[in-house]
C-alpha cells in the first residue's frame, strides 16, 4: 500500500510556525522558531485579519518556542498592542525564554504589555 | 586590530537571508569562545544591520546585493561590516536615534540594539550610493575554571 503524505507549506513556514487558538473573546497566537522580518508581514496580516473579522477583544502572544526575535518581530508585537489598545482590549505575552525576555525588557515592551510565564497565569488573574 | 581570521559573504536582499547572515557571522564568531548570551547579541546586531539594508536601503527590492564581512583579531576583537549599495541615509544622526523609524511597522530599535551590544558602531553613507555599518566589540576572556 502506498502512503501519500501531503502538506501545504508556505514560504516562511520553515522559519516560524504560527498557530491560532480562540478562547471566547481571546485570540492566542503561538509562535515557534525565529521571529524576524521573514515572517513579520505575514504574521501581521494573519493576526489583523482575525482581529478585524472576529469578536476578539484580547490577544495573547505565546513565545514559548521562539528562539530569536529582532526589531521586526518587536514591531509586529507593538503594532498589535496599539490596535488592541485602541479597541479597549488587553494584550499579554507569555512563555518568553530568558534571552527573549531580555530583548523585550530592553525594548521597553514590558512596560506596555504584561509578560507572564504561561497562559494559565493569565487565566488565574 | 591584527586580523587573525576573516570571512566575507554576499547575497541578494531576500528576507530569508537575514537568518542566513546572522547564522554565518555567529558561527564564525564562535571561534572567540563567546558565551551563549554574547552569541545571541551578535545574531541580533547582524539581523538588525541586514534588515536595515533590505527595508530601508533597498525598499524591500529583492534583487540587490548585500555584503557582510567579519574579522577576528588577536586580542579577541570582532569587527562586522554590513554594506549595501542602496539609497543611502541623508541624516545619520536622526537614523540612529532610538525609536526613530522611517517605517511605521518597525520598532526603530535597530541602531539602539547595535550601539548597546557592540563597543562601537560606525556608519558611513552617501545618498544614492549606499551605506556601510561597521560594528566592533572586544570580548573578555572568560575564566572557565572560575565558572566551573
Amino acid at each position: 500500500m502506498e502512503l501519500v503524505v501531503s502538506s501545504i507549506t508556505q514560504r516562511g513556514d520553515f522559519f516560524l510556525k504560527i498557530e491560532f487558538k480562540q478562547v471566547r473573546s481571546t485570540l492566542v497566537v503561538k509562535l515557534s522558531g525565529e521571529f524576524d522580518m521573514m515572517i513579520a508581514d505575514k504574521l501581521r496580516r494573519e493576526i489583523d485579519s482575525r482581529l478585524d473579522s472576529k469578536q476578539i477583544s484580547n490577544l495573547i502572544i505565546n513565545l514559548e518556542k521562539v528562539t530569536f526575535i529582532d526589531s521586526s518581530g518587536l514591531g509586529v508585537i507593538i503594532g498589535r498592542y496599539k490596535k488592541i489598545n485602541s479597541q479597549k482590549g488587553h494584550m499579554y505575552i507569555v512563555g518568553a525564554s530568558p534571552s527573549i525576555e531580555k530583548i523585550l525588557i530592553f525594548s521597553g515592551i514590558n512596560k506596555l504589555i504584561p509578560i507572564y510565564k504561561n497562559e494559565q497565569d493569565i487565566i488565574n488573574i | 586590530m591584527n586580523v587573525r581570521n576573516y570571512m566575507r559573504i554576499e547575497f541578494p536582499s531576500l528576507p530569508e537571508n537575514v537568518s542566513f547572515a546572522r547564522a554565518c557571522v555567529s558561527s564564525f564568531a564562535a571561534q572567540l569562545d563567546c558565551t551563549l548570551e554574547e552569541i545571541e547579541e551578535i545574531k541580533l546586531v547582524v539581523s538588525e544591520a541586514v534588515s536595515n539594508c533590505i527595508i530601508h536601503a533597498y525598499n524591500s527590492r529583492s534583487n540587490e546585493i548585500i555584503v557582510v564581512m567579519a574579522s577576528i583579531g588577536d586580542e579577541r576583537e570582532l569587527e562586522i561590516m554590513v554594506e549595501d549599495s542602496g539609497k543611502g541615509i541623508a541624516d545619520i544622526m536622526q537614523a540612529m536615534e532610538p525609536t526613530y523609524s522611517s517605517d511605521e511597522s518597525r520598532m526603530g530599535m535597530g541602531f539602539t540594539f547595535m550601539k548597546s551590544f557592540m563597543d562601537n558602531v560606525e556608519v558611513r553613507s552617501k545618498v544614492g550610493e549606499g551605506t556601510s555599518v561597521t560594528l566592533r566589540r572586544t570580548f573578555m576572556y572568560h575564566d572557565k575554571e572560575a565558572l566551573a
